[in-house]
């Protein structure tokens, strides 16, 4: 049955066992709609100071003076602070290893340089907020500007500008991928589709912008960061490391996250200077994050440019693939910037079997902000290129972009399947989740539609996006800094069950999902377990959330911490009914024979665990587990998005009318997060396709500094949602999920771009960059624009008249 | 030079001395402690801090606070009566219309507004009236089938006190 969307309301059950897949509503809910959560801003502390940075308005110059006078002597000042104070404060840290890679000094303050418009150098701390800002308006900084280098194909020029003198190159890697007989398949060719694509450069905007609050209590020796983060622990170690702290006195809190997107997936210089600041000021202090500082110095995603070849039978069958890519990198590294482009690498094959792949990334600096992770990081841009090099392939070979699809698909037994860019694809059936999506969508009526409708001047069109992703990071051979998850599973004296996870979730909805999940092992009700996270303090050691990992490694880690106790309750049951523990069942409040002829009260196990007088013999008492889960893959959620548009060839506009979404993120735990986060997703890679886009002016100037220049999705721009799901277990974890915080954003860019371009196909129009605003789309059409009769028709133009 | 001022929130009186230049916003989360209000842009383009002042919805970084002084604010936190969420808090848990929940109070602000103005808009009617109103998370879908949610709560609601009344 498709659903459209809407829950029944009715989304607690009743009764305990089987909480797994249902809509069960979220427990986080209560406090974020009642405005009582705490958020980084709303953190309130004693005598707490409040910061603000002086940032660059420069893409690239020299700094020549600094005066802080007068900004000292604004009333409430506290300190204002350079580079040279931060003396021995390390380095802004990135995970990423590549060979040859040219790794940037990266100071939380500017030295000397500064490399990018929005980066900071010097702090500001006052009473109050007002204060500091003024104050920061006063730090007179001058600056000898230097060339900026923005456009990153001009930078590879051998006489380009650098940005980083010692370098002599702006190139900071070249990555190559090769596998199969390249040489062989373009021979081989009947047909050779190139073409140039653009995955243009993104801002994350989370919401809440950053914030960073830090006290320190010199009595305990210990530094308490609230931060705004996705990493807690990955940062606590980082602080420590920057800081020359010990560990063991870093304490990182997230408190509730406003969004993050992969852009607090992230170290940044701002959490290494508000804490240097609370431990040498001696009182707490609170940095939040401005909006337009969020545009300019949060990191941004995607910018890539790549020069495609797809050789091809002539029936349509995929023989190799060419990429060169160009990735832009910015100014310095943030955690992952030079490894998101080597993703593209992986993916880039898509759900397709392409024998040979020759594939060079080669990641370039420039005068901008950092790229890093942004929702899909790396595989949205691969999964675009490929799905517009498979219709740009069926529209020169005649095919249907259905067929052309279908005829390249492993099949469902190949799985799991090797591609030749080197992952092994766990489960799918691509077949099925596209059969799914055309039907739904009406296929065969749209096109009949679009046919009709060339002959009234009106331009439909339909676009497809058969898609698959790299979740649940990830294998720890193939992460930068461990790809586990950990949990603790504590039951406790009451029957109440305290889980706490690794995983920091900001809006996925863990503390309902990994409930629901325990509930259903224990048979309890999701009510009886309370899930913590994002304190160090308090949780094991973990790694976080990002790369749709939460549920698939995280939820794992959960799922296997409860086995422990299953195991150990089962033996405590056993012994107090004096039978063997094998097979004992859990559920409503039981532990029982499977016959159910004999059982104990799940209330009277945990008694026992904690009474510890009548235990088996050398049994140790409590009820706590803990489990790091290593998966031994990654998972491979896939999809097919249907997307029928009508472009008005008089404005340019585009106006999506249909958006049918049938995605497989294997077993699900909560439908209703899951359709969420496709929703959500959607429209995030919509908005790619449609409007976003970062844009850098000739000088580095950021033009698009604040949501009145970026152009963010609006309720009043979406269509309903038409979500579909088929169910294709993962075999990587036991509760077989997969994940799908990304999926939504990869699959839906690349079917509003082949919509748009099949809309725009009698006109000859082959392919427009995104974001396909109407302007461009506009030009576009005028270029293309010759009546039919006069000047060279194209075959759609042909095909039309045909029709006609 | 600061101007004393009276701002009634949430049905109670709070009296301060401010800078001239001070917020509605800032005045709410940083005077009066209700941090429920979020801030999400400061230059009126996201919604995240959406109140309603003498009942209808404002973006309250756009507002001063001494152009509030003698009128009457309600934030997210004066919504629930006690224990009792309000129609619309009802509608977005139901229908799972926040992720984060940054945007939420100031979305559901718009919606209450909204609601006030017309008993049972259409799917059109809300994405308009939330125009002003960015979420990154849900893809705004949720938040639509939230708002329709709790105006039929609410229209169910008038119904019994209507009957209670005959
Ligand atoms: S904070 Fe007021 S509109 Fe964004
Ligand atoms: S729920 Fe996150 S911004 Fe709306």
């Amino acid at each position: 049955m498709p659903r459209n969307g809407k829950a029944n309301g009715k989304t607690n059950g009743k009764g305990s066992g089987h909480w797994i897949g249902q809509r069960f509503k979220r427990k986080e809910d209560p406090r974020l709609i009642q405005g009582i959560s705490h958020y980084a801003d709303d953190l309130r502390l004693p005598g707490m100071l409040h910061c603000a940075f002086v940032r660059s308005p420069h893409a690239h110059a020299v700094i020549r003076s600094l005066d802080t006078a007068s900004a000292r002597s604004v009333p409430g000042v506290v300190a204002v602070i350079l580079a040279q104070d931060l003396e021995g404060v390390g380095n802004v840290p990135c995970a990423g290893v590549l060979p040859d890679l040219k790794t940037p000094a990266h100071p939380p303050l500017a030295r000397e340089r500064v490399r990018y418009v929005g980066e900071p150098v010097a702090a500001v701390v006052a009473e109050d907020m007002y204060a500091a800002r003024d104050a920061a308006e006063l730090v007179q900084v001058e600056y000898d500007p230097l060339p900026a280098v923005v456009d990153m194909e001009k930078a590879l020029a051998k006489d380009a500008d650098l940005v980083h003198q010692e370098f002599k190159t702006n190139v900071a890697y070249v990555h190559p991928l090769k596998n199969g007989d390249i040489k062989g398949a373009f021979k081989r060719a009947n047909r050779i589709v190139k073409e140039r694509l653009v995955n243009q450069r993104l801002a994350p905007v989370s919401m809440e912008p950053r914030g960073v609050v830090a006290q320190y209590l010199p009595g305990e020796r210990t530094l308490t960061v609230w931060s705004s983060t996705q990493i807690p622990h990955l940062l606590k170690t980082q602080i420590s490391l920057m800081l020359g702290l010990p560990e063991t006195s870093v304490r990182v809190v997230t408190p509730e996250v406003g969004g993050g997107f992969g852009s607090k997936l992230n170290v940044y210089g701002e959490e290494a200077v508000v804490p240097w600041l609370a431990s040498k000021l001696g009182r707490p202090v609170k940095w939040i994050e401005t909006r337009r500082e969020n545009m300019q110095a949060t990191i941004h995603g995607r910018d890539q440019i790549a020069y495609l070849e797809l050789a091809l039978k002539r029936d349509g069958t995929i023989l190799g693939l060419r990429a060169r890519i160009h990735a832009d990198l910015g100014a310095y590294y943030q955690l992952l910037t030079p490894v998101i482009p080597t993703l593209t690498a992986l993916l880039i094959t898509g759900c397709y079997k392409i024998p040979a792949v020759d594939i060079e990334i080669t990641g370039v600096l420039t005068n901008k902000m950092a790229t890093d992770a942004y929702r899909g990081a790396g595989r949205p841009e691969a999964t675009y290129v490929i799905e517009r090099m498979v219709d740009l392939a069926a529209r020169e070979l005649k095919m249907d972009p259905v067929e052309i699809r279908r005829k390249n698909f492993p099949k469902p037994t190949e799985f799991p399947y090797n591609t030749s860019t080197g992952v092994i694809y766990d489960s799918a059936n691509y077949q099925m989740s596209l059969k799914r999506a055309l039907d739904l969508a009406g296929y065969t009526k749209l096109r009949a539609r679009q046919k009709a409708g060339w002959k009234q001047g009106k331009y439909y069109g339909i676009g497809l996006s058969t898609y698959v992703e790299i979740c649940g990071m990830g294998p720890s051979s193939a992460m930068p800094a461990g790809g586990w998850e950990s949990a603790t599973v504590r039951v406790e004296p009451t029957g109440k069950v305290t889980v706490l996870t690794g995983a920091s979730p900001h809006g996925q909805g863990q503390e309902t999902t990994f409930a629901q999940l325990v509930a259903d092992r224990f048979g309890l009700r999701p009510e009886d377990v309370a899930v913590i996270h994002g304190d160090t303090a308090a949780v094991p050691y973990g790694i976080g959330t990002f790369g749709s990992r939460a549920t698939a490694v995280g939820g794992t880690a959960v799922y296997y911490a409860t086995e422990k106790i299953k195991s150990k309750m089962s033996a405590i049951a056993a012994h107090l009914m004096g039978i063997k523990p094998d097979g004992l069942v859990f559920g409503n409040g039981k532990i029982a024979t499977k016959d159910k002829k004999k059982s104990v009260g799940f209330g009277e196990v945990v008694s026992a665990a904690y009474m510890a007088r009548t235990l088996p013999p050398g049994m140790e008492p409590g009820l706590e587990a803990t489990h790091f889960f290593e998966p031994s893959n990654f998972t491979y959620p896939f999809g097919a998005h249907v997307c029928s548009v009508e472009v008005d060839p008089e404005t340019g506009e585009t106006k999506i009318e249909k958006y049918v979404a049938v995605d497989d993120c294997g077993n699900v735990i909560n439908p209703l997060l899951v359709d969420g986060q496709i929703h959500g997703g959607i429209v995030q890679g919509l908005a790619q396709a449609l409007y976003e886009e970062v844009i850098y002016n000739e000088d580095g100037q950021l033009v698009t500094g604040s949501l009145m220049d970026y152009a963010l999705p609006k309720a009043v721009h979406q269509p309903q949602f038409v979500l579909d799901r088929t169910v294709t277990p993962s075999p990587v974890n036991p509760m077989g999920v997969k994940g799908v915080g990304e999926a939504g954003t990869i699959g839906s860019c690349p079917a509003v771009v082949n919509a748009v371009c099949d809309a725009l196909s009698p006109l000859g129009i082959k392919h427009i960059d995104m974001p396909l605003k109407p302007e461009k789309v506009w030009r576009a059409i005028q270029k293309a624009q010759t009546p039919p009769a006069a000047g060279k028709r194209s075959r759609a133009q042909s095909r039309a008249r045909r029709t006609a | 030079m600061k101007k004393n001022i009276a701002i009634n929130i949430n049905g109670v009186e709070h009296r301060a001395q401010v800078e001239p230049r001070l917020l509605l916003v800032h005045f709410l989360r940083e005077v009066a402690g209700f941090t429920g209000t979020h801030i999400g842009c400061e230059t009126s383009l996201c919604g995240a801090c959406t109140v309603l002042l003498d009942g209808r919805a404002v973006k309250s970084c756009t507002v001063l606070a001494v152009q509030a002084d003698g009128r009457s604010v309600t934030t997210i936190e004066g919504l629930a009566q006690g224990n009792r969420l309000h129609a619309i808090q009802e509608g977005f848990w139901e229908e799972h219309g926040l992720q984060c929940g940054y945007c939420t109070p100031g979305m559901i602000m718009c919606a209450h507004d909204l609601l006030e103005r017309s008993a049972t808009p259409t799917e059109q009617e809300i994405r308009q009236a939330l125009d002003g109103n960015l979420c990154r998370c849900t893809g705004y879908q949720h938040i639509v089938n939230s708002v329709q949610a709790a105006a039929r709560k609410l229209g169910k609601r008038k119904a019994t006190r209507a009957v209670a009344a005959d």
